[in-house]
């Protein structure tokens, strides 16, 4: 094929990509330096030192930082055993794993909001067996539940494609140029599985940093994230200067994660 | 080659199944100090089988693995003195081939002055000097061959355990790599034990060849006795082209194939009982009519380079003849084969032991 029927074969995604990515970025870049009456300023950016803004983002990214960690933790030994424990029904497995990503995300954190409430399932579980009562309902602890819930499967996916694509052949190598199964780990499987890792990462901490439903549904209205403070700028305060503002400085801790990525992508091994 | 004679590895009534195929039954088999042995049989004959049990990598169901006397059934493969190369070289991707020939050390905990003299006495082993910092996906097939195998000796292995490592390579280099794997051997006097189902690279390399089929050994001995004196139809027809032909043994030295007297150097096999006879094309003389044992008519001819290949019709039985000599197709033909060329076999007592078309 030519070039010239490539480039007429890109134009759908080049008009979709401008129109849908290019222009609303250029648009919050300018609502972000622009003021209501449209002049120059950087008030909106700066604005993130205020307290209330700083605490906000330091909170999202400990957040964020914590939901990474905590799916990185159950996903990589999940997927450990299902490309080397049970692999023959691993497909079945994995597909429970990423089932929830078929259900809307909405009413997904719905269904934690009932089974946490105060009067929710578990406790009423707990009610029933005499047991004490369980309230983290509109805490911190409800709201990392439900960033590892619904953000699991997006570390499950890559960490599994990278895990499952290591030749068993170089596992026996290392067992057999003397490395004990930890040791193996440690030289090759981590390695190897790395980029899988990174992107998972990635795909995890970013949506962790910029959800604002989450905490809105599962932290009550009482723990304001980033993501919610941009949310009621636009929504509430209709002052979409100020919410451009403080998702352009977002947009920058996004970007630097996205740079990480890359870094590694480039080094990844076929 | 002097071979000692303390068995350094000793299988003793291994057997082993897979989802209940029977993959190895009751085999026992030694392996001398400084042996070239290969391992030779079609695929799922269960010689990579025996391979990883030796390894560690698998454990058998029932038998011992005895090293040096040493019971070692249950050693994990990091704690055996033995080395593998992969068939498909298995080389760390995220590591440079000095990283690769260091890993065993490292684990090991070597010094890093000793870590560097062997990566560099290593690659000049296999003949690649100053490969030191490439890539392992930078090499050809062949070069990753040879890093495998040096990644393997700098351990010192007592035995190196080798798993088709020619398999993935073209004919020529495949050829050249035969010569180079003799050499390392001498070199290095260790263990070898050599799995193949390339009948070929066994004969050229092999101190003993062990045939197997269907989880069962069906010969052990050198090349020499292996091609000359096959002991059933199987390993006739695996080990090079042959002609197996049913045939009665009158008495000792005298065999009737076809209906017609053939003067043979076998003894022991009773009077007038049915055998299996074998006879290699290369030893089938072409005369002028009326002056072989039995006449035939040349049906084919291909020529091969060294020599013709031509099939001959002879009282229904079609001979397959390599001879330097052209005869044309339809050419009327006498057949003579000196007794000392033709092999005497018992009939086969198995399925296992029957003759089967290879064509790999």
């Amino acid at each position: 094929m030519n070039n010239r029927n490539n480039r007429f074969l890109a134009a759908p995604y080049l008009i979709w990509s401008a129109g849908f990515i290019i222009i609303p970025l250029v648009m919050v870049l300018y609502y972000a330096f622009t003021d209501f009456n449209g002049s120059f300023t950087v008030s909106n950016v700066t604005a993130i030192i205020s307290y209330v803004n700083i605490k906000a983002l330091m909170l999202s990214i400990a957040f964020s930082l914590a939901a990474t960690f905590m799916c990185l933790i159950i996903a990589y030994p999940l997927c450990l055993i299902l490309t080397t424990v049970i692999k023959n029904s691993s497909s079945f497995l994995s597909l429970i794993f990423i089932l929830p990503m078929w259900m809307n995300s909405l009413l997904r954190t719905y269904a934690w909001q009932n089974i946490l409430e105060r009067k929710g399932v578990i406790n009423g579980i707990l009610a029933f067996l005499n047991l004490p009562l369980f309230y983290i309902i509109n805490k911190p602890p409800a709201i990392l539940l439900g960033m590892i819930y619904d953000f699991l499967p997006f570390m499950v996916l890559p960490v599994y494609n990278s895990v499952s694509r290591i030749d068993k052949d170089l596992l026996n190598a290392a067992r057999d140029l003397g490395a004990d199964p930890f040791e193996t780990f440690l030289r090759v499987i981590w390695p190897l599985s790395l980029p899988g890792v990174i992107s998972g990462i990635t795909m995890v901490f970013v949506p962790s940093l910029t959800t604002f439903v989450i905490s809105d549904i599962l932290g009550g209205g009482k723990i304001l994230l980033i993501g919610n403070v941009i949310e009621q700028l636009f929504t509430q305060d209709s002052d979409w200067n100020a919410g451009a503002g403080l998702s352009a400085i977002l947009m920058v801790f996004i970007v630097i994660s996205m740079f990480i990525t890359a870094k590694y992508d480039r080094e990844d091994i076929k | 080659m002097q071979l000692q004679n303390n068995k350094l590895i000793d299988l003793q009534h291994i057997t082993k199944s897979f989802d209940g195929n029977m993959v190895l039954d009751d085999l026992c088999l030694y392996i001398r100090e400084n042996e070239f042995l290969t391992l030779l049989g079609p695929s799922g004959c269960g010689k990579t089988t025996t391979l990883r049990i030796i390894g560690g990598f698998e454990t058998p169901d029932k038998g011992q693995v005895l090293f040096e006397g040493r019971d070692i059934s249950d050693l994990p493969p990091n704690k055996r003195e033995v080395n593998t190369v992969f068939q498909k070289y298995a080389l760390f991707p995220h590591m440079t081939i000095a990283e690769n020939i260091a890993f065993g050390l490292k684990i090991r905990k070597k010094s890093a002055s000793y870590i560097k003299d062997k990566i560099k006495y290593a690659l000049k082993l296999v003949n690649l000097d100053g490969f030191e910092n490439r890539m392992p996906d930078s090499l050809s097939g062949g070069q990753q061959q040879r890093i495998a195998i040096a990644r393997a000796i700098v351990n010192e292995p007592k035995i190196l355990l080798l798993d088709e490592p020619l398999g993935a390579l073209d004919l020529k280099l495949r050829q050249d790599m035969q010569y180079e794997l003799i050499r390392l051997k001498n070199e290095l006097g260790i263990t070898f034990i050599y799995v193949t189902h390339d009948q070929e690279e066994a004969l050229t390399m092999s101190d003993t060849i062990v045939v197997m089929n269907q989880g069962y050994i069906q010969q052990i001995g050198t090349p020499e006795s292996i091609y000359n004196e096959p002991e059933n139809a199987f390993v006739a027809d695996f080990i090079g082209d042959s002609n197996i032909i049913e045939g009665i043994m009158i008495k000792d030295e005298l065999v009737e194939i076809l209906g017609a007297k053939f003067v043979c150097v076998d003894k022991g096999f009773g009077e007038n009982n049915p055998v299996d006879v074998v006879i290699r094309p290369e030893d089938i003389d072409l005369l002028k009519p009326e002056e072989g044992t039995i006449d035939g008519i040349v049906t084919d001819t291909i020529f091969k380079g060294v020599h013709y290949e031509m099939c001959v019709m002879a009282r229904g039985f079609e001979f397959v003849v390599h001879s330097t000599d052209y005869f044309p197709v339809d050419t009327r033909v006498g057949i003579r084969v000196d007794p000392f060329d033709i092999q005497i076999m018992h009939k086969p007592e198995s399925e296992d032991e029957k003759a089967v078309e290879i064509d790999e």
